[in-house]
């Protein structure tokens, strides 16, 4: 009875990851295809680079890849600060005035649809314009915003699920011998969760660099970022020079992951060592 | 902290600073912005820019004129295209769901039930989509669906179709799409909950003579709801509001409301109705975001 069970979980398991990967993969393979019909594999003249070469000499996706890093660097730094304090505040402050408020407008945007949060936003800072004359216009300033917003709620929840599990008795030593609230933060709480503080970041600068919709609600003249680029682009059909664009990301974010996993693991036994 | 000595008498502490500023952040730029949205939901439609009548209005010299205009919401339950298209999204999320939880249980089961290496490997390839552009990953599938696309081309050489079917711009392509972008999401909170699993219930209730399948959904499935609830909560509720998709694989006839918001308001600026459309929204999902808070805190809490 267990062999059988077993074979059917792994046959779903082998179907649900193919599911998952079938896509991508296809996307890597035509990559190297030299056919303009992008799926039609021209066995001729393949595998080729020359799509790689035709989208570094892009300049509208270039610059849409430039705006959208700016964007996604501000909004990482600026969203783990903002939810390193919500996630600290929510894990380590049992009762204060407007906790529950907080952690619910800390879930809440982790599943409003895009479209709601984009136009809402986008309403804000139109009144805001009208009434205290700022942002005037939208663009790259209001656009950070509207990710930091919606970042920082996903920084809030790794970080406080972090606090949960690290002992609180560390801090309080370090209170009983006399340190400041500050400086226990920065020596002692800082390092301990700053795995997840790191992750926080990396997370918050993905969705920004991803975000389509709630960046088209708040962006300005002048402030197209890759994914909307991309987006206008694929709506017109498939185009090789995409694949390669998915293909480059893919490459990028598997070899972050998998570096930075491994330095944690590092990390992880170096500590157990030297406990 | 000296510093602080003189706040402290006027009621600020340092833990009062310290989520002071996120909690002012969210209540300016998330919860500021629905009030706006509210009061938009009730303005006339305007040929100016911003395109809305302000709500209040000094009529004469003392009076104050406050109208609220309820033909926004009148006309969203009189238009059919409303009407289909909020129907419509809550079908396509719901079954969305369902089809997200059929593929995703049996993968968090099985990821639960591998021994450390292969969970840390499978969890791994479970994550690494979604850290990849969704943008990109529904692109993928309009070059696998599409008449001389991947999925056309191999029937047609095993010789099992002879003319292209016609896969892409059907419902069942943006199926297919939101599954697969959801799918991660389904599949986490699943897997969080089913790894605290005892599996020593299950070896007892076979003992004691019951079925594999029945124990499966005797002890299994009840004691993971807060798992089931929280991925179908994760899936349900952006899907609603789903636009990308629909509107990458669905073909022009894909009528989902984030798709109507979108075009009501870029291409007819018509911001009040679009307001409403938002406001409907909120009345429908904020319900299940709240219940979704608390199966979290229960999940959290070690509760069942």
């Amino acid at each position: 009875m267990n062999y059988r069970r077993s074979y059917f979980i792994t046959t779903c398991l082998a179907f649900g990851f193919a599911f998952l990967y079938v896509p991508i993969l296809s996307m890597v393979v035509f990559s190297f295809n030299a056919s303009k019909l992008v799926t039609v594999w021209d066995a001729a003249n393949s595998p080729t680079l020359k799509w790689y070469v035709s989208l570094i000499h892009n300049e509208e996706i270039l610059d849409a890849a430039w705006i959208s890093l700016k964007v996604a660097v501000i909004n990482a730094t600026g969203s783990v600060i903002l939810g390193t304090l919500a996630g600290v505040g929510l894990a380590r402050f049992a009762q204060f005035r407007g906790r529950f408020t907080l952690s619910a407008m800390t879930t809440a945007p982790l599943v409003m649809p895009e479209v709601i949060t984009g136009l809402s936003l986008l309403l804000l800072f139109v009144a805001m314009e009208q009434w205290v004359g700022w942002p005037a216009g939208r663009g790259i300033t209001t656009m950070t915003i509207a990710h930091m917003t919606f970042s920082m709620a996903y920084v809030t929840v790794v970080v406080q699920s972090r606090m949960a599990t690290f002992d609180s008795a560390l801090e309080e030593a370090a209170m009983d011998l006399g340190a400041p609230p500050l400086k226990v933060f920065f020596v002692i709480t800082l390092p301990i969760i700053f795995p997840a503080v790191l992750s926080g970041w990396l997370l918050a600068f993905t969705l920004s660099w991803d975000d389509l919709v709630i960046s088209s609600f708040t962006s300005g003249p002048g402030s197209s970022t890759l994914p909307m680029v991309v987006f206008s682009k694929v709506r017109l059909g498939v185009s090789p020079e995409i694949n390669v664009l998915a293909t480059i990301t893919i490459a990028v974010v598997t070899a972050m992951i998998i570096g930075i996993s491994l330095w944690l693991s590092r990390a992880g036994r170096l500590e157990k060592v030297a406990e | 902290m000296r510093a602080l000595a003189p706040l402290r008498k006027v009621g600020v502490t340092g833990r009062g600073l310290v989520v002071a500023l996120p909690y002012l952040w969210l209540v300016l730029f998330f919860v500021a912005p629905f009030v706006i949205v509210l009061k938009i939901s009730f303005s006339d439609i305007d040929l100016a820019i911003p395109p809305y009548k302000p709500l209040i209005e000094w009529i004469g010299k003392n009076s104050l004129a406050i109208k609220l205009n309820l033909n926004n919401y009148a006309f969203l339950f009189t238009d059919s295209l409303y009407v289909h298209a909020f129907l419509n999204s809550i079908k396509v999320a719901f079954i969305s769901t369902l089809l997200c939880l059929l593929v995703g249980y049996p993968v968090a089961y099985g990821i639960a039930r591998s021994s450390g290496t292969w969970r840390n490997v499978l969890l791994f390839l479970v994550v690494l989509p979604f850290w990849t552009s969704l943008l990109l990953r529904v692109y993928a599938w309009i070059g696998l669906l599409k008449a001389n696309g991947v999925i056309n081309n191999v029937l047609i050489w095993l010789k099992l179709i002879h003319e292209p079917l016609t896969l892409l711009y059907t419902p069942l392509a943006m199926y297919i799409g939101i599954v697969y972008s959801y799918l991660p999401f389904m599949i986490l909170p699943l897997y969080a909950n089913l790894e605290k699993m005892d599996w020593q219930l299950l070896e007892a209730a076979e003992d004691l003579g019951c079925r594999p399948w029945q124990a499966f959904y005797k002890i299994t499935v009840p004691l993971s709801r807060n798992g089931i609830l929280a991925g179908s909560m994760l899936v349900f509720i952006p899907a609603v509001g789903e636009f990308v998709i629909p509107a990458l694989l669905g073909g022009p006839n894909a009528l989902m409301i984030g798709r109507v918001l979108w075009d009501e308001f870029s291409s007819n600026r018509a911001w009040p109705v679009a307001s409403a459309v938002v406001i409907l929204l909120l009345i429908l999902l904020v319900p299940f975001m709240m219940w979704y808070q608390s199966v979290q805190r229960r999940e959290s809490a070690g509760e069942r």
